[in-house]
């Protein structure tokens, strides 16, 4: 452990140096990721077969081309029956113990990625992260990938939930004047309905050019012009089963945010039960898009 | 089949360098801002104050949601560049609804940004040189110049370093930030392009023996009542073009009406005052100004600062000529030919081209303005686009070996729908997708009459070419319905038992130096539009003689000469009068309502904010 750690801050000072600046290695984070990973970080950790990286996009896809080193493990399969002992079951087959951190990606602006890589943390396994980049971006900038299909031998894992990163029906509901729902889908759907109350903080509004997340200073100053700090329950949703609005999670935790949850079941599980909704009706925005 | 490399290797295509940052917008402002949201937020400012503020800033309130905001992009003279283009597409996904939309006075607006984001898109715009500051409230708006400017073959010289320049000196100038209203200056480049008579200050250039000056025009503006500009003298020349509009403005500021909100355009003064005399205190105050004005304030006024076209060819030696398909026969006409008609236009520089890409009532997705983005830097010499009053772009120094290419590119963003020029690009203000005072759907309006009139091929149809179709939501004229051959704008009547969206129609408006505001024929409910219009096209084509456009016989049905059986006014209401018919409310609700709306249609309003 404790040499595991000194390895990784090493590799910390040279993305320094190379880069310039740390991405997703603010210092007031572990050393090893546990938010966003920053390709160089990822490289390094690849060389020296220190992390798994998890390819989340379908599996024709990662047959085609991988980052070296990645399992396929397709958001569908873990939203297939997603209950967490399945999901210890599929965290422990691609050969992921306690201790060995987990970068996770897409070609989905990093949507996908983040709802994986959520799940993960929230059965209870720490140093999981999402790559800064997309497959595609990966590979413009040049970096290496491969064709081998790779496995990894079982590790135990144990199950241990975190609910401080989880929110259900019940917890949204719950009031609280501390609360915060955020809807991550883009404006016009948020126009059009949302949960009462909630606020609207498009992913789009989180992203940078070439990177699924802006730089944390960057969210940081929107989220102060906005109002939302440190002392809030934030909780993320979005139309479907939390990927926009994992990543919006990611983006959050990113800017240094604790109390953060996702409520993956999101929008649609609250539309197909009947709850309240907020509707705004009285201007004909959608015929401003130009899609 | 020519490919890229072959066709960039045949001519070699030079890539010119990107401009300079314009440098309109300021750091400091944004952070100002910010902070004067959380004051008003937490009550420590008024609304009133907020808002004066805000409007400064070029953030107008959302329609009956006043916690978004439609920022509102100054493009002076028109002139936009690639890097600018690209930022507008991130603004607009990360902030706004994923497109942007060009106004009618050559602005770019972003719709529905929340009020807490404002910053955030300022904050973007300094970084490539764009401002929204006083693109709203009671200053010098966006300062227009024709799209045509430095490439129409009838101009005496280009127009566009001056309308930048006199952008640079009002921007922020404190004689400007408190004026009784709004003021609007507009250039053109000949006698036909342009919108000088429909502005506060209007300006056509011309030469005098040799030097030159400009032909301006004064107190002309549109709205729910509105003039046409009168000429303040036979020529004015260059140099005094600075101290006639500083001289203008001070006699604005001094005497305007700061009471009544509803006739305090400066075209409300002179009409109240009386022209002559309006002229002469105009003339006098000119004295005064050239005789008071301190070197230094003159010296902001800086015409080489904004000349960027040095690096312009002449002319193309290597550009091919481009057969124009003026005639098309339409059943055997391909895409790309049919587009050349109508979107591709030749400038004063043999070989060169003005390419208009068609949108529809002015809005483009953020892809789309990437992918415009990308072909501007590569296959426009002059490395920029402009907007037009049309809701379009005009990308200038075109190839003729690269249109095709153009074609393609455009095409392959859904942009290369034909009848930019024509009759079919219908232009439509925000109406109720986002303005407080609209009562009707006038946006969408434009998009239906655009898609049907594409989908009948009348873009295709040469004598309807020179006609113009313009809406508005509501008497207020921002979709400057009455300087359009057939102009709409929006109203509420009551059919039979039941409140129903309609549009005034009016007849004959037209812009240029010679620009007249158009009639008052009848109303038209919103869904009886297009089956109206088509019917107008029908006797037309019918009653015509040879070689007169739908815009000539619009003219002479104003004037009760037409020859056929509409020959004035009356017979052409009588003609109408059964297609403006709505059948029985119970057997077909739907042409009721509005469009883009399945629920009973109301009048709903808030306050406008057009005059804060
Ligand atoms: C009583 C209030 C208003 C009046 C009298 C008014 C009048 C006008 C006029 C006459 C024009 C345009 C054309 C021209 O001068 O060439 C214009 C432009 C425009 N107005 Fe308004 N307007 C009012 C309020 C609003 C509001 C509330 C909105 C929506 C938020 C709005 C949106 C626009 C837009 C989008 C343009 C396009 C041109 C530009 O970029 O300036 N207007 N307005
Ligand atoms: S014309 Fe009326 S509806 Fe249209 S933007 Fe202006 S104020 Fe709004």
């Amino acid at each position: 452990m404790t040499s595991k750690r000194t390895l990784s801050m090493d590799n910390h000072k040279q993305n320094k140096k190379l880069r310039g600046r740390g991405s997703g290695l603010e210092s007031e984070y572990y050393s090893i990721p546990d938010t966003v990973c920053d390709v160089n970080t990822l490289s390094s950790l690849i060389r020296k077969k220190n992390v798994r990286v998890v390819d989340v996009r379908k599996e024709e896809e990662y047959i085609r081309e991988h980052i070296p080193g990645a399992v396929s493990l397709p958001l569908a399969k873990i939203l297939e029956k997603e209950s967490p002992e399945r999901c210890i079951e599929l965290i422990q087959d691609i050969g992921v113990n306690e201790d060995l951190p987990v970068v996770t990606y897409d070609d989905t602006f990093g949507a996908l990625a983040a709802r994986v890589a959520w799940t993960f943390q929230y059965i209870g396994h720490q140093h999981s992260s999402i790559l800064e980049v997309t497959f595609a971006q990966w590979k413009s900038m040049g970096f290496r990938t491969e064709k081998k299909l790779n496995s990894y031998k079982w590790q135990p894992h144990p199950l241990k939930i975190n609910q401080s990163i989880y929110a259900d029906l019940a917890y949204v509901e719950k009031a609280s004047s501390n609360k915060v729902l955020i809807d991550s889908r883009e404006r016009l759907n948020f126009l059009s309905e949302h949960i009462p109350e909630a606020v609207n903080l498009p992913y789009t509004m989180l992203r940078a050019d070439g990177k699924v997340l802006s730089k944390s200073d960057d969210i940081r100053r929107l989220l102060q012009n906005r109002g939302i700090h440190e002392n809030l329950e934030l909780v993320t949703y979005c139309g479907s089963v939390g990927t926009l609005s994992g990543l919006v999670y990611y983006g959050l935790r990113l800017a240094g945010l604790k109390n953060v949850r996702l409520y993956a079941r999101s929008f649609k599980e609250w539309k197909a039960l009947g709850k309240p909704k907020a509707e705004f009706k009285d201007a004909n925005y959608w015929d401003l898009s130009a899609e | 089949m020519k490919t890229r490399k072959d066709a960039s290797r045949s001519h070699q295509r030079h890539v010119p360098k990107p401009r300079p940052n314009p440098r309109w917008g300021k750091e400091e402002e944004t952070s100002i801002f910010a902070e004067k949201v959380k004051l008003f937020r937490t009550g420590k400012l008024s609304e009133d104050e907020f808002r004066r503020f805000r409007l400064q800033h070029g953030a107008y309130g959302s329609r009956l949601q006043m916690d978004y905001s439609m920022v509102r992009i100054k493009v002076p003279g028109g002139e936009i560049l690639p890097i600018q283009l690209e930022k507008l597409a991130s603004l607009s996904e990360a902030f706004s609804i994923g497109s942007a939309h060009v106004s009618t006075r050559q602005n770019i607006q972003l719709h529905w940004v929340q009020l807490e984001d404002v910053s955030e898109v300022m904050r973007g715009l300094v970084e490539v040189g764009l401002t929204s500051r006083e693109a709203c409230g009671n200053t010098v708006r966006n300062v227009m110049c024709s799209h045509l400017a430095g490439v129409c073959p009838d101009e005496e010289f280009d127009s566009t370093p001056y309308s930048k320049a006199i952008a640079r000196f009002f921007l922020r100038n404190p004689m400007c930030q408190n004026l009784p209203r709004k003021f609007k200056i507009n250039f053109a480049c000949c006698e036909k392009h342009g919108l000088v008579r429909i502005a506060d200050i209007g300006l056509v250039p011309m030469t005098k023996d040799g030097s030159r000056g400009f032909r301006i025009y004064l107190g002309g503006g549109l709205g729910a009542a509105s003039f046409i500009g009168h000429l303040l003298e036979e020529f004015t020349s260059e140099g005094k073009l600075l101290a006639t509009c500083m001289a203008v403005i001070r006699l604005f500021d001094r005497n305007g009406n700061r009471e009544n909100m509803a006739r305090n355009r400066m075209r409300y003064l002179v009409n109240e005052m009386g022209w002559e005399k309006f002229q002469k205190m105009a003339l006098k105050e000119r004295s005064i100004v050239m005789m008071t004005t301190a070197h230094s304030t003159e010296s902001m006024f800086n015409l080489t600062a904004e000349e960027d076209d040095q690096y312009l060819p002449k002319e193309n030696r290597n550009g091919n000529k481009l057969r124009m398909y003026r005639e098309l026969d339409s059943s055997n006409t391909s895409a790309y030919e049919r587009w050349v008609h109508s979107n591709v236009i030749a400038q004063k520089q043999a070989g060169y081209y003005t390419v208009f890409v068609t949108l529809g009532a002015g809005d483009l997705t953020a892809n789309q303005l990437r992918v415009l983005a990308g072909i501007i830097h590569e296959l426009s010499m002059e490395g920029a686009a402009r907007t037009t009053p049309q809701q379009n772009f005009a990308i200038r120094y075109v190839n003729g070996n690269d249109l095709s290419e153009f074609h393609n590119r455009l095409a392959s963003v859904g942009l290369s729908n034909p009848g930019a020029l024509t009759i079919t690009s219908a232009v439509g203000c925000s109406g109720t997708t986002s303005c407080n005072l609209a009562i009707t759907n006038s946006h969408r309006l434009a998009k239906e009459i655009q898609y049907k009139f594409l989908e009948l091929g009348l873009d295709t149809d040469d004598m309807l070419i020179d006609s113009t179709i313009k809406i508005s939501g509501c008497p207020n004229s921002c979709g400057q319905h009455e300087i359009a051959t057939i102009g709409f704008f929006g109203g509420a009547s009551r059919i039979g038992s039941v409140m129903a969206p309609t549009y005034t129609m009016m007849f004959g408006g037209s812009a240029g130096e010679s620009g007249e505001l158009g009639r008052v024929i009848m109303r038209v409910p919103a869904k009886r539009v297009i089956d109206t219009v088509l019917k107008i096209i029908e006797i037309y084509r019918m009653e015509h003689v040879e070689g007169e456009t739908l815009r000539h016989w619009v003219d002479k049905v104003l004037k009760g000469e037409a020859i056929g059986t509409v020959h004035d006014i009356e017979d052409i209401k009588g003609a109408l009068a059964a297609v403006v018919q709505l059948p029985p409310v119970d057997q077909n609700p739907e042409s009721y309502q509005d469009y883009g709306s399945d629920t009973r249609f109301t009048a709903k309003t808030a306050r406008g904010e057009c005059a804060a």
